[in-house]
């Protein structure tokens, strides 16, 4: 190892042991060099669409509504449409998320059934996101009669996150002490007394984490809300669950789309605005986790 | 209600809530399978998946699935070609070389590259790396495989990094002192102590990024054009399955129709692939975790 004195050698055995060590150091300098070409890819990344976009950045492009001239072009109509989305997507995926999570970390235990969902929920946080659009489109737009609605989209989404909702509350209520449980069990509590009362406050911060990278993850999403048929050109804000509506993603992907340069700045400031939106959640997620772990409970 | 019918009423709620999990999986085999029925019913099912002319909006449609297949594999190899031995490499210094406080630094922030939306890496292709590749392919295309290929590749490399790494530090400390005390390098014992210890987790994460690659929508709907061809040249127009169900779900298409219909049986052919690939995935995952358990 490093810290070791070198051994010294003679001969053949000597040259050959130096060449092993040369090749020891010329692997780690191309490992280190692949990880700082990855980290740079990240940095020309982000620099690359603020010197596009922040030029087009200002407060009438944030309040400002679609327009066919670019320069008067806002996102006004998707930044209120992603929030309303995310919003209706929490409200719809979290009790049930939080719920199947209880159950699957204090209930199910090493039952068959326990066992073959949690299975399924780790196959289907790898399924394309696409497909969920197309579930989505067949089960809530045409089936249930929803329409292009935001409730269909925010149905569509909290399907997609639940899995991603689930594994991160199970990992919470596993950082919950055993003690906690059998000292509530002692004094006579019930399960979903000791639940309710001892375990989820203690998880709680942990749950939210988790709970804000999901959504921060739903409202980056484009593909399933283009395949469940969101507008792409919409010209007023949602004001009901049942409004066709746009999000800031669908609203980049159509600037993009299209040849005029003068769009692809409107795209790269419409990203600054989305990027910054998802910082400040990691920004909270990674602030609730910090106090979390002061507390001493992790 | 007494104390005790009121916890079985709570157990209940709950387990239904799981149970959706697989309510879920069922809805998307019913839907998919409900909608490819109807479209099976109109092409024969040997035109759909060895024809090779895609073209279901002209006047004389061919529905054989085979270019957009093409492109998807054409898209997914050169993202593999980037990310699997670049996320490899990066995971064993993070595992075997770096310091602890490097560790710190590094993995937030590929974890943060992780998390940035695909249509902003979409952005990134078709409008930087693109037109980079061509000072240096003149007769690159503005729409091509090359340019998401790559893009895709850097995206998933922290995927394959993270869960990588996470296999080779599930690997017993004591093999690796083994190696050393034999006179063993450092990278020796990497390549051939850890890696090989590690395989199947290591594979579990390849295949796991493969099957993120075929599911990869937006950067290939941007940057790789709507041209399905059957072609191995990265430097053309192609499309995948997903850029096809995007295309289709951007007009009017209206339901019922034959044309409305593809994009269900694209999807089935999607999900039975990633389905399948996640199957392998999971297994290889559990195993190594009873491996070293």
């Amino acid at each position: 190892m490093s810290g070791a004195a070198p051994l010294t050698f003679e001969g053949e055995g000597a040259s050959r042991i130096a060449w092993r060590r040369r090749f020891d150091v010329l692997f780690q300098v191309v490992a280190l060099l692949v990880m700082v070409v990855a980290l740079i890819c990240l940095g020309t990344l982000l620099w690359d669409v603020i010197s596009d976009g922040s030029g087009r950045l200002s407060w009438q492009f944030i309040t400002g509504f679609s327009s066919r001239r670019a320069s008067q072009a806002g996102i006004w109509h998707a930044l209120t449409g992603s929030l309303f989305v995310i919003i209706v997507t929490a409200v719809l995926a979290v009790p049930v998320g939080v719920a199947a999570a209880i159950y699957l970390e204090e209930y199910g235990g090493r039952s068959v059934v326990a066992r073959i969902i949690e299975l399924n929920i780790t196959n289907l946080a790898a399924v394309p996101s696409i497909i969920y659009g197309l579930l989505g489109l067949g089960l809530f737009v045409r089936m249930m009669g929803m329409g292009r609605s935001v409730l269909a989209g925010a149905a569509t989404l909290a399907l997609l996150v639940l899995p991603v909702v689930i594994l991160s509350t199970r990992e919470a209520l596993r950082a919950v002490p055993r003690s906690l449980r059998e000292g509530s069990y002692a004094l006579g509590a019930t399960q979903w007394q000791t639940i309710w009362h001892q375990v989820l406050p203690v998880a709680a911060p942990g749950i939210m984490t988790g709970l804000i990278l999901a959504l921060s993850r739903a409202i980056g999403e484009t593909a399933p809300l283009i395949t469940i048929g969101a507008v792409t050109f919409a010209t007023f804000a949602p004001d009901s669950v049942w409004s066709p509506f746009t999000v800031l993603p669908i609203q980049i992907f159509n600037w993009v789309s299209r040849p005029q340069t003068d769009f692809h700045a409107n795209a790269a400031a419409g990203i600054l605005v989305l990027v910054a939106l998802l910082l400040s959640m990691n920004a909270a997620a990674i602030w609730l986790r910090d106090r979390y772990q002061k507390r001493g409970l992790a | 209600m007494t104390r005790r019918g009121f916890e079985v009423v709570i157990e209940w709620g709950l387990f239904l809530c799981a149970l959706l999990s697989i309510g879920t999986t069922v809805g998307i085999i019913g839907v998919l399978t409900a909608e490819t029925i109807g479209f099976l019913e109109e092409v024969p099912i040997l035109e759909f998946v060895f024809g090779t002319e895609w073209t279901p909006l002209f006047a004389m449609p061919h529905f054989g699935v085979l270019p957009l297949i093409m492109g998807t594999v054409l898209v997914s190899t050169i993202a593999m070609l980037v990310a699997l031995p670049m996320g490899l490499l990066t995971a064993i210094y993070l595992s075997e070389y770096s310091s602890e406080g490097l560790r710190r630094v590094v993995k937030p922030v590929l974890e943060l590259l992780a998390g940035i939306p695909t249509v902003v890496y979409g952005y990134f292709a078709l409008l930087f790396v693109t037109p980079l590749l061509q000072q240096f392919i003149p007769s690159l295309s503005g729409f091509n495989a090359l340019g998401p290929g790559i893009v895709m590749g850097i995206m998933i490399l922290p995927l394959v990094s993270s869960l990588a790494e996470d296999a080779m530090r599930g690997v017993p400390r004591g093999l690796r002192e083994g190696s050393y005390a034999l006179g063993a390098t450092r990278m020796q014992t990497s390549l051939r102590v850890v890696v090989p210890a590690a395989f199947s987790g290591i594979t579990a994460a390849f295949i796991l990024a493969i099957s993120r690659a075929i599911g990869e929508t937006m950067i290939v709907a941007i940057a790789a054009g709507q041209q399905p061809r059957l072609t191995f040249d990265p430097t053309v127009p192609v499309e995948t399955m997903t850029a096809y169900i995007v295309q289709i779900s951007l007009g009017d298409t209206p339901q019922g129709t034959l044309e409305y219909r593809t994009i269900f049986a694209v999807g089935m052919l999607l999900f039975i692939g990633t389905f399948g690939l996640n199957i392998v995935s999971t297994w290889l995952r559990e195993r190594y975790r009873e491996e070293y358990a």
